[in-house]
This record gives structure tokens, C-alpha cells and sequence, in this order.
């Protein structure tokens, strides 16, 4: 009972999320393809892992599950069936001193159990006029656990328009999603460095950074 | 004939010159003999495929009759400010303003014209939505960019909703021995604009030289404009049977409609080209974005229903 009910929200969520944002993938870094990866992207609306979800092919889909923060997603009962039932979540405490269990380990658990997952390195929603927040080291944690699994940069366009902080309703605008070239850990890179390589490689496929560099031409 | 008969006949028409552009399109990719594909050819093609598609959407709400009509031209102001406002300045504190544009404002037009409220659709926009989108916008205070913000929301409604809705209020008009016709007039507007579109691409694409406005559009050349303007009033005379006008009168509005669409046109580049974009969207392939298909139509629309409703209406 319950899968259907999430399978009908599911596929409802997705028809709307097209109704409002009518998004479209650029797949410029790399293809749709069948394989395990773990997505980082920019955060500025709770519909972020929506839109990154309705564009990926839908066998695919299933096997995808965003990163989120339990502090937020577990207060309700519609919130946390949406976030565990539907979107089937990995839900992590983002709070630092009093972390029951080990966020890193929720996830690269779920990548060994043959997930992709989906986060947000900047841990929060950015409200500020800067394009990005400085990145949490928790992904850099991360793929040092699993550096065989690729990351792909994916920069979400429009949709903190679409639904800024603090509003239910969403603005039908049109919304872009850009998956960027996969990168991996190197053998020696450090904390730092690796971050800001991630950030970088995030950056470069926004408009706005491409805007920029048409102008410099 | 009947009024059904002369739907179906410029539909049958219409199949059949959709036909010969496909048998035409599929031969030059045929004629493509190295593996190199050709743009242009490519986008011929995904042109004329998605003709089909929105033919045959049109003629499903044509098939509905007027209910149908008023349904598809909201869902394509939907689709068309959506566009629009994609490409504007927004801040948050519009939010409100944007829902009330999306959710009130334009359903209330269109449920206007289908109550055939002549006296209320033409003043909804142009008063009451002018007057009351900034105070709902400033409830919020947030003066950055204050003026710039109204004007483009007010702008986007006048075009994707107020003048698109012009359309569909073709129906309205009480035309004397025009009874249960109206939807050729529908046609024939459509028919017209965007007929000229294509004559003046092709135009364009076979003897355009001369670039009428190379800063504000460039793919569009003097000989594709006067070739298409001259062929596609040629071609409205040629339809005055459809509608309540002799071939002379069919032949001068048909050369207005084509006017407007080609002077709405420009305006809508040189909006696109200070935004930085070549299309309002991608919604449809080969065409681009659902503006970038009725710009034309949205300039004409308005005046072509004004003229037949002084002239022809009682």
C-alpha cells in the first residue's frame, strides 16, 4: 500500500515539477548513463533534489537517493513519509555535537549497498547574493571512503526563483539542470585542495559563469 | 459548403501542404550524400515535424469547439509567461505579485472571454492588473529595482495573456451571416500569421541578400520580408471564403496581420538579444521556446480583433 501511494506521489511530483519548471538537461560533462555516482550541486530551494531527480532516466531513479538533513525532514509526518518513503532519503544530523551516527557513514553505507546519492555540499540553502557557499568537508570525507565513485558537478539554474526560502507555492519558471564533467579524489590531493577543485568544477557550468566569460572574450 | 465542410476542407488543405514539406524535407536529407549532417536541412525537418504536432493540436481544440480553443490559448499564455518572466528581473518579494499573475490573473482573463465580457477582458489587464500588481509587489517593501520590476511583470501580461487572449475572443464577436463560423476567423488569423512566417523564411533562405535589421534580428533579410508580407497577402485573399470578408478587404487585413507579425518579430529579438538568449525556450524543437512561435500572432491578434469588430459587428 504504502509503495503505491509512493509510487502515485512520485510520479504526480515529477508531472508537476515538469508543469512548473518545464526542465531540461545539459548533459555537458558527461551522459545519462547507467552508472553509480554521487552528485553534488548548488542548494537553494527544497525542490533542488526534485529537479535533478525528474531529469534522470527513471529505471535510473530508483537507484538515486538525495542527502539530507534529518533535523529538518523528520519534524511531521507528512515530511518525514516524503522524505523516506518517496524520495527515500539519507538522512543525516547536521548537528555537530550531538550526531547520533556517523553522517559519513550513512552514505558511503548506501553506496555500498549500490545507491547513487545526491548532495549539497554548501549544507544549506544559500540566500546570499554569492553564486556558491564555501563547501562542508563532508564530501571530500566522503569520496575518500569511496574514491572509486565518481563525482558530477550539477548546477541547478532558476529554481531559488522558482521557490524562494520560505514560500510553499511555487512561480512557474523555466529551470535548467547541468551535469559537468565527473571528477575523483586524487591519491594526494588534500582537504583543501580537493574542495576547491569541487567548487571550481561546480562554478564553471553555471550560466552565470559562462556568461562571464563571453563578455571577457 | 457548411461551416464543418470549410473547417475540414482548410484542415485537408493544410495536411496537404504539411505533407509535401515533409516529402521535400526527407528528400534533401536524402540528398545528403556525405556523412556530414546538415543544419539547416536538420532544422527543416524538426520544423516541420513539430507543424504536425501543434496542427494537430489546434485541431483537437477546434474539434472541441470554443471551450477547447479558450483552453489551449490559456495553457499557452501559461506556457508563454512562464517564458517570459524566466527572462526578467525578479526578486523575492514579487513572489505574490508572480503567483497572482500565474494563478488569478490569467485564468480570470480567459474565464472573461468565455462569458463574453467584452467590457471587463479589455480593461483587466490594462487597469486593474497595471494598478494593482506593484501594490501587491510593495506590500513586501522592497524598492531595489522597483520600476523595473513592474514594468516587466505588466509587460509579460499585456503580451503572453492580454494580447494573446485576443485569439480565442475572436469567438465573442457578434458578426451578422457569420453565425457558427467563428472558428475559421481563428484560423484565418493563425493561418495568415504564421503562414507569413514560413513564406518569409523561405523567402529569406532562397533570395534574402540584404539584412533589414542586422542588429536586432539577423536571419531576417528585405527580400524574405517583402516576399513573405506580398505572398502571404495574396494568400489571405485566396482564403476569403472562410471568413465575412470580400477578397479585397481579406487581402488588406491579411496584409495588416502580416505587418504586425513581422514588426512584433523585431520587437521580440531585440528583447531576446538584450537578454542574451537566440530563444524564449526549447519547448518546441526546432522552433524554440512557445514565444518564440506566437510573437507574431501576439502583435496581430489584438488589432485584427479590434478591425473586425468595428467594421463587421453589429
Amino acid at each position: 500500500m504504502t509503495q503505491i501511494l509512493a509510487a502515485l506521489f512520485t510520479n504526480v511530483i515529477i508531472l508537476l515539477t515538469r508543469m512548473t519548471t518545464a526542465v531540461q538537461a545539459h548533459w555537458i560533462g558527461c551522459g545519462p548513463d547507467p552508472v553509480q555516482r554521487i552528485y553534488y550541486a548548488n542548494h537553494a530551494s527544497h525542490g533542488d533534489f526534485v529537479l535533478i531527480w525528474t531529469v534522470l532516466p527513471p529505471a535510473y531513479r530508483k537507484k538515486t537517493r538525495p542527502v539530507a538533513g534529518a533535523d529538518y525532514w523528520l519534524t511531521g509526518p507528512i515530511r518525514s513519509f516524503v522524505a523516506i518513503n518517496i524520495f527515500r532519503s539519507v538522512l543525516i544530523d547536521r548537528q555537530k555535537f550531538q550526531r547520533g551516527s556517523d553522517p559519513i557513514s550513512l552514505m558511503s553505507n548506501a553506496i555500498d549497498a549500490g545507491a547513487s546519492l545526491i548532495l549539497f555540499p554548501e549544507g544549506t540553502r544559500n540566500t546570499t547574493d554569492t553564486l556558491l557557499l564555501p563547501f562542508k568537508s563532508g564530501v571530500y570525507h566522503l569520496a575518500r571512503k569511496c574514491p572509486e565513485i565518481e563525482l558530477v558537478p550539477v548546477w541547478l539554474a532558476n529554481l531559488n526563483r522558482v521557490l524562494p526560502k520560505g514560500e510553499i507555492i511555487p512561480v512557474p519558471l523555466l529551470c535548467t539542470v547541468t551535469f559537468g564533467t565527473p571528477l575523483k579524489l586524487q591519491p594526494d590531493e588534500t582537504k583543501i585542495d580537493f574542495l576547491a577543485r569541487a567548487r571550481k568544477a561546480l562554478l564553471s557550468i553555471s550560466p552565470e559563469a559562462s556568461m562571464e566569460n563571453e563578455t571577457s572574450k | 459548403m457548411t461551416p464543418q465542410e470549410q473547417i475540414f476542407a482548410l484542415f485537408a488543405g493544410i495536411v496537404g501542404i504539411l505533407t509535401v514539406a515533409t516529402i521535400t524535407g526527407q528528400v534533401l536529407q536524402r540528398r545528403q550524400h556525405d556523412a556530414q549532417s546538415n543544419p539547416v536541412i536538420e532544422n527543416l525537418n524538426a520544423r516541420i515535424n513539430s507543424w504536425w504536432a501543434m496542427v494537430i493540436l489546434v485541431g483537437i481544440a477546434f474539434i472541441c469547439g470554443k471551450t477547447g480553443v479558450i483552453v489551449l490559448f490559456a495553457v499557452l499564455s501559461f506556457a508563454a509567461l512562464r517564458e517570459f518572466v524566466t527572462l526578467t528581473y525578479t526578486r523575492p518579494a514579487d513572489h505574490w505579485a508572480l503567483l497572482i499573475a500565474f494563478f488569478a490573473v490569467l485564468p480570470l482573463q480567459y474565464f472573461l472571454i468565455w462569458d463574453e465580457w467584452y467590457g471587463l477582458y479589455t480593461v483587466l489587464i490594462p487597469v486593474y492588473a497595471f494598478l494593482f500588481m506593484p501594490i501587491i509587489s510593495i506590500l513586501r517593501r522592497d524598492p531595489q529595482r522597483f520600476l523595473e520590476r513592474v514594468t516587466e511583470m505588466q509587460w509579460g501580461l499585456m503580451i503572453c495573456v492580454f494580447c494573446l487572449s485576443h485569439v480565442p475572443a475572436l469567438l465573442t464577436l457578434d458578426i451578422p451571416g457569420y453565425e457558427g463560423r467563428h472558428l475559421l476567423l481563428i484560423a484565418f488569423l493563425i493561418g495568415i500569421v504564421q503562414m507569413s512566417d514560413v513564406l518569409q523564411y523561405i523567402w529569406g533562405k532562397l533570395f534574402g541578400r540584404h539584412k533589414i535589421a542586422p542588429a536586432v534580428s539577423p536571419s531576417k533579410t528585405i527580400e524574405g520580408f517583402a516576399g513573405g508580407v506580398l505572398s502571404a497577402t495574396v494568400l489571405g485573399s485566396g482564403l476569403w471564403w472562410i471568413t465575412p470578408f470580400n477578397p479585397w478587404q481579406a487581402a488588406c487585413l491579411a496584409f495588416v496581420i502580416t505587418l504586425m507579425g513581422f514588426l512584433g518579430g523585431l520587437v521580440m529579438s531585440a528583447i531576446k538579444r538584450d537578454r542574451g538568449v537566440k530563444d524564449w525556450g526549447s519547448i518546441i524543437e526546432g522552433h524554440g521556446g512557445i514565444l518564440d512561435r506566437l510573437d507574431s500572432v501576439v502583435f496581430a491578434a489584438p488589432i485584427f480583433f479590434h478591425m473586425v469588430r468595428y467594421w463587421w459587428t453589429v
